[in-house]
């Protein structure tokens, strides 16, 4: 066995003298023992890719070996009835698991936990402790398996179980080692927030758990008091019977449980106080106010109702059960809704030996955590399954080009996929998921976020926390230290709080040795660090170095623990339910993907592009007729069809979009692999491809239909001689009418054009496939790409009006006789694009062809439209047309650009424009949108 | 199927090129090559008329005024309040400098509005019969509206004087003339009223003159300046008025008569409808007066009492609202639904008249002693020149109602499908733009 696992977290670094197992060895980066690879080209960090993955190594060896078929989250605990053992799975299915041994698995992840916990009474305290815990983090490698994990360690809180801990894992389990190890950082965020999500859910339940075990005290002891009582009235004074000490022992025990419980209660409710040394702790402040609200109500509560001295005090005049029943509606008036929202609760009598029962069944995780949580982390975590598959180098492209995106955001969505999603999607993993659905803004970072892709990060990353978080840390403390005082004025559990937190001031935890130790790691890695620059520094755990000194200051003032809490992390729902959503359409959409031969398709292509006419294929699933046409078709031809097939014949929905080859293609890998349950990477196959419908979601486009709409244009341009200029009407900002009679050719052709419609929108708002109507001038505006019938019958002859009427502002593209009347175009910039004897053959490579070309457009676009003296005079004596002129200059001598592809770039230039002052100006533009046209005659051009 | 759209477009432009110039595609006079559609009226849009610099007000028959900004076409105000059509509209400048709006509609009240709250200042109502027209006269900080009764307001709305109707049509057009005069358009004459303002500052209306020489419905009255008005007719009379005398000045029949004997069978067939002569709309500079007449357009030098220019056939259909833009330049549009620019042009060629001789034109009246003087005119034009069409606007898909020009900010034209349209010259857009850009930037602080 290669020993190639690695621990990493701070726990476990503090702890890595207990590291024996040779399969767990710390985190470290590649480049710390081996040499520095000087950065070959001068790219921002962020754009660097570590270019030797282990380079005798063939990729895909490692994973043969492995006895599951892809990467699945694990989630185990370790019960104390039958030792570690698996949960549950991500996803849901003993397919993804295959010949795995689950439960070998959970009990070699679940015997590497260095979370430091201590449980039961400590000394000098006279109650059991609740230990707050930070979750560690460790890789571990079982080599034999061919099995990897990054396993997440956390701790749950049970009243009911052995030092109310119930220890508990998650593990991401994948084939292939270097990818945890170097998706660790982002792992460890998504974990963390799932553990989060589950702690702060199991905070609530303990804590209600709590209250419900109280109250059955409180019953308890009430009815002891009376029983009590009674005897002793009944008795003569002196004589103590068997009886009567047995009830006074038991008294004794329940007010003594009382304090215990009620001391838990306080700890649970101080949890939020601990500074957390775990970075990725971030939450959502009003989830964790509102905890920390209802903790205190309680906490106040059962405070009064458990003062000894009050219930001495009280006279026994009434009956402990009516003096039960005051009580609750004391409570009644006093709770305010959060306490309402509970079900009420039926105190029970509580046998004076509630011994631990080894029959007793375990609380489950979902009992454990409040159901609300338990859902959104299993939903958090099944996004987390998701965004990490496909292989490393997959990862890595995708998370680059998400970085390149965010980059030029400004030109971005003149051909991309519109980032709204993306930045979102790199944002959620920054803020706390609120299981509960607060409003998003209100977290607090606690600690910075923790994804640092620029290196200079880093060292402000350790000192930035330190001030604001002391100083809201005090803050909160002092105002609850005199809220809690005013609460309970002179009663006794004041006297106990502050005995406590003296007590707790003195008392020296783990932190004190574990610092050490830490801080000697610390420091290494820290020289490490700035002895060579790390161009994997965005995936070392750097928490470490921001956790260390908030570790040492802290762990002198306050130690109750290390966990501090936040109610609740994550993401937010409504994204959640929109993803939701969103897989429910796919899931009705995936009913269209027809399975498809690869190397059929592969062999077809040319057939395809050269001999075939795919327009000819009729694909309307409507009409009896046309599908005995299909029928008859050859395989190639059910292809095309299938690539088309027409979703709904929704003929009038002038809103509607089309499916266009917009979306992240992280969508794109999440959707498919939805579908077919396996990884789905870049180097997917092309041939099956599911149907291209045309849906009308944009977002919703997938890589494959991506490829489609290349194929799509591929064919297009290899097929219509006079695609350049077709394509330049698009580009050009000059409406293209696509005129036919044939609806699924019609549409099969827009999608395919739709591909250069500069600024198609977020879901292809300015492309209309199928319009059987007439068309106004607004719509010309709207819609850059219109797909028209052609009708014989007189009602369509007021759409062909339309079309003479507006033809100035439009380039007809008629399908049927494949003729294009639209103005000439005789530039150089589109012929490498519209090449109709180009060598492309594969839509995908002529898709990433086109992105680049028009990338490279866009980027020009970009150099138009922000350089200041193209558009503004340099000095005040120059007049407009000395503008102009230096603008031609540049378009044409410095881009060297013909009069109509200058065209081009002015019309990117102006969207780029019109955008950035939207932008600017917000939500707050009201303003008409304008339509720009030119006085140019047409000429008819045909194959 | 594809001749009818590819091959039909170019029979259609032949259809278009022998009555009307089709100008094609190719425009590299027009300078409109921007537009924003306006949206916001429920029904045809008949008035246009300008606020200030920045700002215009549109009405039609939905009883919607609506006030936007040139600039960024944004609606600003929407002045509701009137149940049924617009039938006037004017601006009201007080001695302030405030402007406001008045407004007349077929539910027979009045409105003053305040285009910047969009509040209704005043109202009006239960006039005895609709508006159909209105007048201010802000020298005397007053305001006429004639319809089937003559009434002088004053600014605050206080009814000065009042005229009862005796004509059935009532009177459709109101223009000043000096001296407090006032010519108003009832009919087939021209009735000339005088304001009287007497010392304790009541008005009184006193019927002056009564100028009855068209024969046919009065369309259009205006004035051309100080010492002229001029009035077109229904049968395409054009008459020049002197303001003070109220004396015939000249008088012109605009005839579209085929002048070549080939025309002649074809003339007959198409017996002239009395809509082709008709004058819709006059405007003038001082200098020229621009006509519209049926769907052709006709300029008139009010100096040397000739022709200028014409075009019998200007647009497919009744020209409904023309404007001089400069000497030279003018615009009209029409029931086609086009807007097209004209420039009038020296003739390249003397035997030009004789090529467009289908255009032939002759004045005669109907009294003999008028109609030799005249067509002996006509006949040796001494220096007749053209108008050629140098661009079109096509947008609307209903009749341009009317157009309304903001110089180099642009030009609003309204139609009968609802729309506005807000016509702008590219170039300038497009630096205005650019302009923002680089504020924005450097509010910004860069990227």
């Amino acid at each position: 066995m290669t020993v190639c696992a690695s621990a990493a977290s701070h726990a476990s670094l503090s702890n890595n003298t207990m590291i024996g197992s040779p399969d767990v060895v710390a985190f470290t980066k590649e480049d710390e023992y081996g040499q520095t690879v000087p950065e070959p080209l001068d790219l921002p960090e962020e754009f660097s890719i570590p270019l030797h993955p282990l380079a005798d190594s063939n990729p895909w060896a490692k994973t043969s070996y492995a006895k599951f078929t892809k990467d699945f989250i694990l989630i185990s605990e370790f019960s104390e009835q039958v030792g570690p053992q698996p949960l549950l799975t991500i996803p849901d299915d003993p397919k993804v698991c295959g010949s795995f041994d689950l439960n070998y698995f959970s009990l070699r992840i679940m015997s590497v936990d260095y979370q430091a916990s201590f449980v039961g009474h400590r000394p000098g305290s006279g109650y059991p402790r609740l230990s707050f815990v930070e979750d560690s983090r460790v890789v571990l490698g079982d080599s034999k398996e061919g099995a990897f994990a990054y396993v997440h360690h956390f701790t749950l809180y049970d009243l009911e179980a052995r030092g109310f801990v119930r220890p508990f894992c998650m593990a991401y389990v994948a084939a292939d080692e270097k990818k945890i190890m170097l998706q660790f950082q982002e792992l460890s965020l998504r974990f963390s927030q799932a553990s989060e999500c589950l702690k702060a859910g199991n905070r609530r339940a303990f804590a209600k758990e709590l209250q419900r075990k109280l109250q059955d005290l409180e019953y308890t002891h009430s009815v002891l008091q009376r029983e009590e009582g009674l005897q002793r009235e009944a008795g003569p004074q002196c004589v103590y019977s068997a009886t009567t000490v047995e009830k006074a022992n038991e008294l004794a025990n329940v007010e003594k449980s009382i304090y215990e419980h009620r001391d838990l209660l306080k700890q649970i409710s101080a949890y939020h106080r601990h500074p957390r040394r775990d970075p990725h702790a971030v939450s959502c402040q009003k989830c964790m106010s509102e905890c920390l609200r209802e903790c205190e109500e309680l906490l106040d509560k059962y405070a009064k109702l458990v003062n000894p001295l009050g219930y001495s005090e009280r006279p026994p005049k009434r009956e402990g059960r009516q003096s039960q029943f005051d009580d609750d509606r004391g409570e009644e008036d006093v709770d305010d809704e959060g306490i309402k929202r509970r079900p009420s609760y039926t105190p029970q009598l509580i046998k004076a030996k509630s011994a631990k029962c080894f029959d007793k069944r375990l609380k489950t995780l979902q009992e454990l955590c409040e159901e609300t949580f338990y859902e959104a982390t299993v939903d958090l975590l099944k996004e987390t399954e998701r965004s990490f598959r496909g292989d490393l180098c997959y990862l890595y492209t995708r998370r680059l080009d998400k970085t390149l995106h965010r980059k030029q955001k400004i030109v971005s969505f003149l051909f991309e996929e519109d980032l709204n999603d993306n930045v979102e999607d790199e944002a959620e993993t920054l803020r706390p998921f609120c299981a509960v659905n607060h409003a998003i803004d209100n977290y607090v970072h606690l600690n910075p976020p923790h994804i640092v892709l620029g290196s200079e990060a880093l060292e402000l990353d350790g000192l930035k926390p330190q001030g604001p978080l002391d100083l809201t840390r005090e803050t909160t403390t002092a105002q609850e230290l005199g809220l809690l005082g005013s609460h309970l004025e002179s009663s006794p559990s004041d006297q106990t709080l502050e005995t406590q937190e003296s007590s707790e001031g003195t008392k020296s935890f783990s932190s004190d040795k574990s610092g050490t130790d830490q801080a000697e790691k610390q420091e290494s890695l820290a020289s490490m660090n700035t002895e060579c620059p790390d161009p994997y520094s965005d995936l070392t755990p750097e928490p470490d170095q921001n956790t260390y000194p908030e570790r040492e200051s802290s762990s002198e003032d306050c130690d109750i623990g290390q966990d501090q809490t936040p109610m609740s992390l994550l993401e937010i729902a409504s994204e959640l339910e929109a993803r939701k959503d969103y897989e429910c359409e796919v899931g009705t959409h995936s009913e269209l993907l027809v399975p498809m031969d690869t190397a059929c398709c592969m062999a077809h292509e040319g057939f395809l592009y050269e001999s075939a006419d795919p327009d000819a294929g009729p694909n309307s699933n409507l009409n009896p007729s046309q599908i005995l046409v299909v029928n008859q078709e050859p395989h190639a031809l059910h292809l095309i069809q299938d690539e088309y097939t027409v979703g709904s014949l929704c003929s009038e929905r002038p809103a509607t979009g089309l499916e266009l080859p917009v979306g992240t293609l992280g969508d794109a890998v999440s959707h498919t692999s939805v579908e077919d349950g396996s990884d789905c990477t870049m180097s997917a196959s092309t041939g099956s491809d599911r149907a291209a419908s045309p849906l009308g979601y944009g977002r919703s486009v997938t890589l494959r239909q991506r490829k489609k709409a290349g194929q799509g244009a591929l064919r297009f341009v290899r097929q219509y001689s006079f695609a350049m200029q077709a394509l330049w009407c698009l580009l050009s900002g000059r409406t293209l009418v696509v005129l036919g009679a044939d609806e699924g050719r019609v549409r099969r052709l827009v999608s395919a054009l739709a591909l250069f419609v500069p600024s198609p929108g977020k879901s292809g708002e300015r492309v209309q496939p199928w319009l059987t109507s007439s068309f106004t001038l607004t719509d010309l505006h709207r819609w850059k790409l219109i797909g028209l019938q052609r009708v014989a019958s007189p009602a369509g002859s007021s759409a062909l009006y339309s079309l003479s009427r507006y033809s100035r502002y439009i380039s007809i593209l008629d399908v049927d006789m494949k003729t294009l009347r639209c103005p000439q175009y005789r530039g150089q910039l589109l012929v490498n694009m519209a090449d109709h004897r180009t060598c492309i053959r594969r839509g995908s490579t002529y898709f990433l062809h086109l992105q680049s070309t028009l990338c490279r457009l866009a980027a020009k676009a970009f150099l138009l439209t922000f350089t200041h003296h193209l558009h503004l005079p340099v000095s005040p004596t120059e007049g407009p047309k000395v503008v102009e002129a230096r603008r031609r200059c540049f378009l044409q001598e410095q881009l060297g650009l013909d009069e109509e592809d200058s065209q081009i770039l002015l019309y990117l230039s102006r969207l780029i424009t019109q955008r950035y002052l939207q932008s600017a100006n917000g939500s707050c533009s009201a303003a008409v949108p304008s339509f720009s046209f030119n006085y140019i005659t047409s000429v008819l051009y045909k194959i | 199927m594809l001749r009818w759209i590819l091959g039909g477009r170019e029979a259609q432009s032949s259809v278009e090129k022998s009555p009307v110039l089709c100008i094609g595609e190719e425009q590299p006079k027009n300078c409109f090559t921007e537009l924003q559609v306006l949206k916001g009226h429920f029904d045809i849009v008949r008035f246009l008329v300008q606020i200030d610099d920045f700002r215009f007000a549109s009405a039609g028959d939905d009883g919607l005024v609506l006030v936007w900004n040139i600039e960024t076409g944004e609606r600003l105000q929407e002045l509701r309040g009137h149940s049924q059509q617009i039938t006037a509209i004017t601006t009201f400048t007080c001695s302030n400098g405030f402007t406001s709006l008045i407004t007349a509609s077929s539910d027979r009240s009045l409105s003053l509005w305040d285009p910047d709250t969009g509040n209704r200042v005043q109202t009006i109502s239960d006039l005895q019969s609709s508006v159909k027209c209105l007048l201010v006269l802000e020298r005397l900080s007053m305001w006429v509206s004639g319809g089937e009764e003559l009434c002088v307001w004053d600014k605050d709305f206080q009814l000065l004087c009042h005229r009862q109707k005796y004509s059935d049509t009532g009177i459709t057009a109101l223009i000043e003339l000096p001296e407090n005069l006032i010519a108003a358009a009832v009919d087939k004459e021209i009735v000339i009223y005088r304001l009287v303002v007497s010392p304790d500052s009541s008005v009184s209306v006193t019927d002056v003159h009564h100028c009855s020489e068209h024969h046919d419905q009065i369309r259009a009255l205006i004035n051309i300046n100080d010492g002229i008005f001029a009035s077109g007719s229904h049968a395409g009379e054009l008459i020049l008025w002197d303001s003070t005398n109220f004396q015939n000045l000249a008088y012109e029949h605009i005839l579209w008569e085929e002048s070549h004997p080939s025309g002649q069978t074809e003339t007959r067939m198409a017996a002239p409808k009395p809509s082709e002569m008709s004058i819709q709309h006059l405007t003038t500079n001082g200098r020229l007066i621009l006509a519209a007449v049926g769907s052709g357009l006709y300029v008139y030098d009010v100096v040397t009492k000739a022709v200028v220019a014409y075009r019998k056939a200007a647009h497919d259909s009744d020209v409904l609202h023309i404007m001089l833009m400069s000497d030279n330049e003018l615009m009209s549009c029409s029931e086609d639904g086009s807007v097209r620019m004209w420039e009038i042009q020296d003739l390249p060629l003397a035997a030009e008249p004789a090529s467009a001789g289908f255009f032939g034109m002759l004045t005669f009246g109907r009294s003999s002693k008028q109609s030799g003087l005249q067509s002996k005119k006509v006949l040796e034009i001494p220096n007749l020149r053209t108008l050629e069409l140098t661009g079109d606007l096509i947008g609307h898909s209903g009749a341009v109602q009317m157009f309304l020009s903001f110089k180099e900010k642009g030009l609003v034209t309204c139609s009968t499908d609802h729309l506005l349209i807000l016509w702008k010259d590219g170039e300038r857009q497009s630096c205005l733009r650019s302009q923002a850009l680089f504020r924005k930037l450097e509010e910004n602080g860069g990227l």
